[in-house]
């Protein structure tokens, strides 16, 4: 078991989905249980099934000292930093710790590769036509370079790319490297964009549903994918008393196959454990829970039983995916966004699209928003591989 | 700035020219030794997934197989950071030439083997390791990032760690963009204690970096540095390593550098 971690204080956040731009529009939304898929209008010749995508991205092209970074995913990075003051928040940060003491860790799963494939489709004699044959923008790291070019950062940049977990696993990367001394604050977050791999890759699994996605529903059919941006600023509690916290965090590894979870959800059971062991919390001390939960049949199945043997009643536990879609390496820092919000505004959003509840399902669920206290609040993140985290986050010491 | 002290316990290293961590040693001392086989062995992986396997895979694979073997540790018990400029080009290319024409043929195997974190995948289930894996990158300074990444990790949470970086050979059209033109891996255990098995002491220290490093001389071919991402940025460290140098410096950020100081251990 891990030792209990020192909290961190999350002194600003934000989100940008197809719920819209900032957290105001996301706490109105998940409140009125107001949904932001739409039907797939993405590409020339889109699958039949619904996406969540965040509109205007088309319209919001870089600064142009930025421009050699301009892409779909980057203008989505770039949207995402303006929104509820965060660059603001961001840069005030930056002077205050130096330049090269703020680390940078994002995740993402795909990053720039909508910009690829539109050269691919675009080859001039076999080559990347000019205005796409930028190398910053063919790799994985495209986000978090861009991002450390806008803000001029001079610490530690690091992606991580693990799939549907990533932008949960880079709040871990940073307390690390706050607590050994490494940076004194970090930006973390994530940006993932839709795209041809995402789309016609989750179809070819067949894990695409061709309706409005429903998570833990009985008759649900795959997941709606989506994009999304989210950031949040971690210091220590000093220098931010009064905002939530980030309790624990924990990590772990299925060890069973490249694209379903353990049958019995080994390594999300590890992950969780791992973060209640860091925070000092008992399960029972959990007031919510935002679940991984896509709509796939087996992921749902497995965290269903996963929430059912470890929590009491009383925890609430919801899937935000029937709102944002499946935002994949942008879905861990929306899911903590969404849980701070719980915390922050006493209201737990409901399971949207769960409308004949999965018999797996038990009371914990929240079919439909509830307002109440939330002190302590979690969210899990699941990817290929295996790959397994859960963040704990909590309101300011009183 | 910060200073961070970790050991080793062992060292992995696949090229088409190099083996493993002796046949780079023979070449430092201008010996070269013969090239491995033309595929990397990665015997840790059952026989039907290495023959279904990606080439970035089984270079990672194989790297780190050779660390853990050498680090006489149990595989499973090690958290694991795997690193890699690119991921898998070939898939990559595959993925957006098939996207450009017919989308709707894409191959779920190809897809789900396109994730950056596939190697951290395939090790974890061949190793049946539940431990922590991540998958991290960092363009040219993957290495360093990721080394920084694995330290932090072994002392922040006082354990090992399997360290593993590679790159591979680009195709298409991403191949005068990356640069990529041959493949490298390398792969360290890392520990935040000294042990029995510990090989070498290094002390990292971040240092303010603009511009790109020197390289310096070298008895190894400059292709094998230009040509590799990975390669670029290990083969001083695994220079300092063979005992070639105390130290060297390598880029952990855009403008952030990592001073790494090899000490022996008794």
């Amino acid at each position: 078991m891990p030792r209990p971690m020192i909290p961190l204080a999350v002194s600003a956040y934000t989100v940008t989905s197809a719920l819209g731009r900032g957290l105001a529009d996301h706490r109105q939304a998940l409140e009125a249980a107001r949904g932001g898929l739409r039907p797939n209008d993405f590409g020339d010749a889109p699958l039949a099934c619904w996406i969540g995508r965040v509109d205007g991205v088309e319209d919001a092209p870089l600064p142009d000292t930025l421009a050699e970074w301009e892409c779909r995913n980057n203008r989505l990075a770039w949207l995402g930093l303006q929104q509820d003051g965060f660059l603001g928040r961001a840069q005030a940060a930056i002077a205050r710790y130096g330049a090269a003491r703020v680390a940078l860790v994002l995740g993402t799963s795909t990053a720039s590769i909508g910009a690829t494939e539109e050269g691919y489709r675009r080859l001039d004699d076999g080559r990347m036509p000019a205005g796409l044959a930028r190398p910053g923008l063919h790799m994985p790291h495209s986000l978090t370079a861009f991002v450390a070019d806008a803000l001029g950062l001079q610490g530690p940049a690091l992606t991580v790319s693990t799939a549907c977990s990533s932008s949960a696993k880079v709040f871990a990367s940073a307390e690390r490297l706050i607590r050994l001394g490494v940076a004194d604050a970090a930006l973390v977050g994530g940006v993932d964009t839709l795209c041809g791999s995402v789309l016609f890759g989750f179809n070819s699994l067949e894990l695409v549903s061709p309706e409005r996605c429903r998570p833990f529903d009985r008759a649900r059919r795959g997941l709606s994918l989506g994009e999304a941006a989210g950031f949040a600023l971690l210091e220590r509690t000093g220098a931010a008393p009064a905002s939530p916290r980030l309790l624990g965090y924990g990590e772990a590894s299925d060890a069973h196959h490249m694209s379903t979870p353990h049958p019995e959800g080994l390594g999300a059971e590890l992950a969780l454990r791992d973060a209640l062991a860091r925070a000092s919390l008992d399960a029972a001390q959990v007031d919510y829970i935002n679940l991984h939960g896509t709509a796939s049949q087996k992921n749902d199945e497995v965290e269903a039983a996963l929430i059912g043997r470890i929590f009491p009643a009383g925890t609430r536990a919801s899937s935000t995916k029937g709102y944002t879609g499946h935002t994949l390496g942008a879905a861990g820092i929306v899911e903590a966004a969404f849980a701070l919000l719980a915390l922050e505004h006493g209201f737990v959003p409901g399971n949207l699209g769960g409308d004949e509840p999965d018999p797996a399902c038990g009371p914990q669920f929240a079919w439909s928003g509830e307002r109440r206290d939330v002190r302590i609040a979690l969210s899990n993140s699941f990817g290929f591989g295996g790959n397994n985290a859960c963040l704990a986050f909590g309101k300011a010491a009183a | 700035m910060s200073e961070l002290r970790i050991y080793v316990e062992g060292i992995g290293v696949w090229s088409p020219q190099l083996a493993d961590f002796a046949a780079l040693r023979s070449w430092l001392q201008g010996t070269p030794s013969p090239a491995p086989a033309a595929r990397p062995p990665a015997a840790t992986l059952p026989a039907n997934e290495r023959r279904r396997a990606t080439e970035s895979v089984l270079l990672a694979i194989e790297v780190a197989g050779q660390a853990v073997a050498m680090s006489g540790r149990d595989a499973a018990t090690l958290a694991c950071v795997f690193g890699s400029a690119f991921g898998d080009l070939s898939i990559t290319d595959y993925m957006c030439q098939t996207l450009a024409q017919t989308p709707a043929e894409l191959s779920p195997t190809r897809f789900h083997n396109s994730v950056h974190n596939a190697p951290a995948g395939y090790w974890t289930i061949a190793t049946g390791c539940h431990a922590p894996s991540s998958a991290v990158c960092a363009w040219h300074d993957t290495v360093g990032a990721g080394l920084l990444e694995a330290a932090a990790m072994a002392l922040a949470d006082e354990r090992p760690v399997l360290f593993v970086c590679g790159d591979v050979a680009a195709a298409g059209p991403l191949a005068p963009i990356t640069g990529s033109a041959q493949a490298f891996g390398c792969a360290f255990v890392v520990t935040p204690e000294v042990s029995p098995r510990s090989i070498a002491a290094l002390s990292l220290r971040t240092v303010p970096q603009h511009g790109g490093m020197p390289r310096g001389r070298s008895a190894l071919p400059a292709a094998w540095y230009e040509g590799n991402a990975t390669a670029n940025a290990a083969l001083p460290l695994l220079a300092v390593l063979a005992g070639h140098n105390r130290h060297c410096q390598m880029a952990a950020a855009g403008k952030l550098g990592l001073e790494i100081v090899m000490e022996n251990v008794a």
